[in-house]
């Protein structure tokens, strides 16, 4: 299976509209998303009055931190086994991506947090200190990655640090999950179905998965631009030769 | 597979930390001068002091590890001794095991061993239980020790690694810093907290050395 989806041709045949496409259904999901959350359901006084709108951004960031960060390790390791360069491509193209939102639900979260908790941020809650990390962990693969002289060991390296990242992650997530929190427990995914009123569920959903195909719009297209200069810098390098 | 390269690059490198820089005192020099700038940065205030006293032990024994290991694999990577390693079929992630123990028994084990003396300059009463949290940064810091092994290794070409160690490793010494500062606050969950430090500890031995195995082969190409 990833030795189809391993040929550049293929790929940029395949993301030449699917990207597109993912933009367009990204773009109506999130507009959907933001109209009926800024507009349409009632607010929550218990979660702050109309400050609580901001979930609709807030949670779906805070998905997307998580699923880039997977996604980043799946690709690190695929490039690691199979040596497909089309999985380096993706896990370059992911992390400044990823941490984006890593940063986009921390910033969302602190504002949210101020006026309902009273507070910026809270040193001992676990649910922010993980997420602190995740960026932290975004941070330093691509410091890594920058600081190597060649394409080549940069994949190496940062498929490695990727890697050891995620196996650590549910270390990190334990570890913090021993503070007690102010952040309110699960209630989209949990054992007994959603607990949120079908009236936020609803456009919440319809709002993460816009994320989403935004998210994977503009990872595909990230790609497609790194295949692209990699096939400018292999003309120029055969132009000089030809001299 | 002999066990003759792991023993020469453990004895080399205990012998470099030892000899290079006055044995541990330089490391425990470096403790003790980021200990004194604490009560100077902060004020003198002992019920202050008193509180915050074992975090910040285990924040200089975090610092230590990153100081001391910013050269551990670079110096192998320059002057071929690495190279050497991998024509000889040595077990990369044995020697880098090794190596990372020897740096952290002359820079880590002696800064926990002389930790209940900082814990009094931070107005700790004096009593058995700072023997235990000697116990528990020995054990704690050998884990920093092998996580800031696997920056060093990730790191061991660049120039100017330091700082990318420390941006690559500090996430991963989450959990030993929060298990350590758990295990010592005698708060809700500080029971448990040792044997969860322990087993963050085993976990950082037992992946590690193949991280760091991996990033040397990189290194050496």
């Amino acid at each position: 299976m990833w030795s189809y989806f391993a040929n550049p041709h293929k790929f940029l045949r395949l993301s030449d509209w699917l990207a597109p496409a993912f933009y367009a259904l990204g773009a109506a999901c999130i507009a959907y998303g933001l109209w009926q959350g800024l507009w349409v359901v009632p607010k929550d006084e218990y979660q702050g009055g109309d400050i609580m709108r901001v979930m609709f951004i807030h949670v779906p960031a805070a998905w997307l931190a998580m699923a880039s960060y997977s996604a980043l390790a799946v690709a690190s390791f695929v490039w690691f086994v199979w040596r497909h360069e089309l999985a380096d491509i993706a896990a370059k193209a992911i992390a400044p991506i990823g941490a984006v939102w890593t940063a986009i639900c921390l910033a969302t979260g602190s504002i949210w947090g101020k006026p309902t908790w009273g507070t910026w941020w809270q040193w001992d809650d676990a649910r922010m200190m993980s997420v602190l990390f995740l960026f932290f962990l975004f941070l330093g693969y691509m410091a890594l990655r920058a600081a190597m002289d060649t394409r080549q060991k940069a994949a190496r390296a940062g498929a490695i640090l990727a890697m050891v990242g995620a196996i650590n992650i549910p270390l990190i997530k334990f570890s913090v999950d021993l503070f007690t929190s102010l952040h309110q427990d699960a209630s989209v995914i949990t054992a007994d179905g959603p607990k949120m009123a079908a009236v936020y569920l609803t456009p919440l959903l319809v709002s993460a998965v816009g994320h989403s195909l935004l998210f994977g719009g503009l990872v595909m297209t990230s790609m497609r631009t790194e295949i692209r200069e990699r096939r400018i810098a292999r003309l120029r390098a055969r132009e000089l030769e030809a001299f | 597979m002999s066990a003759a390269p792991i023993l020469a690059a453990f004895r080399q490198s205990l012998g470099e930390a030892w000899a290079g820089g006055a044995g541990a005192l330089l490391p425990l020099g470096f403790l003790g001068g980021a200990a004194v700038l604490v009560p100077l940065g902060i004020g003198s205030d002992g019920e202050t002091l008193k509180a915050v006293g074992p975090g910040i032990i285990w924040v200089a024994l975090a610092l230590a590890s990153l100081v001391t290991l910013e050269r551990i694999f670079q110096s192998d990577a320059e002057d071929g001794t690495l190279d050497l390693w991998l024509q000889a079929g040595a077990p990369v992630s044995a020697i880098a095991a090794a190596k990372t123990l020897a740096h952290w028994l002359s820079a880590g084990l002696p800064l926990a061993l002389f930790s209940p003396l900082l814990a009094l300059m931070f107005q700790a009463e004096a009593s058995p239980a700072l023997l235990v949290n000697a116990g528990l940064y020995a054990l704690g810091s050998l884990a920093f020790f092998f996580w800031g092994g696997v920056g060093a290794a990730l790191s061991a070409t660049v120039r100017r690694g330091g700082l990318l160690i420390s941006l690559i490793a500090l996430p991963l010494y989450v959990p030993t810093a929060i298990f350590g500062a758990l295990a010592m606050s005698g708060g809700p969950g500080s029971a448990g907290a040792p044997l969860f430090l322990a087993a963050s500890t085993l976990f950082a031995c037992a992946v590690a050395p193949y991280a760091m195995a991996a990033a040397l082969r990189l290194a050496a190409d």
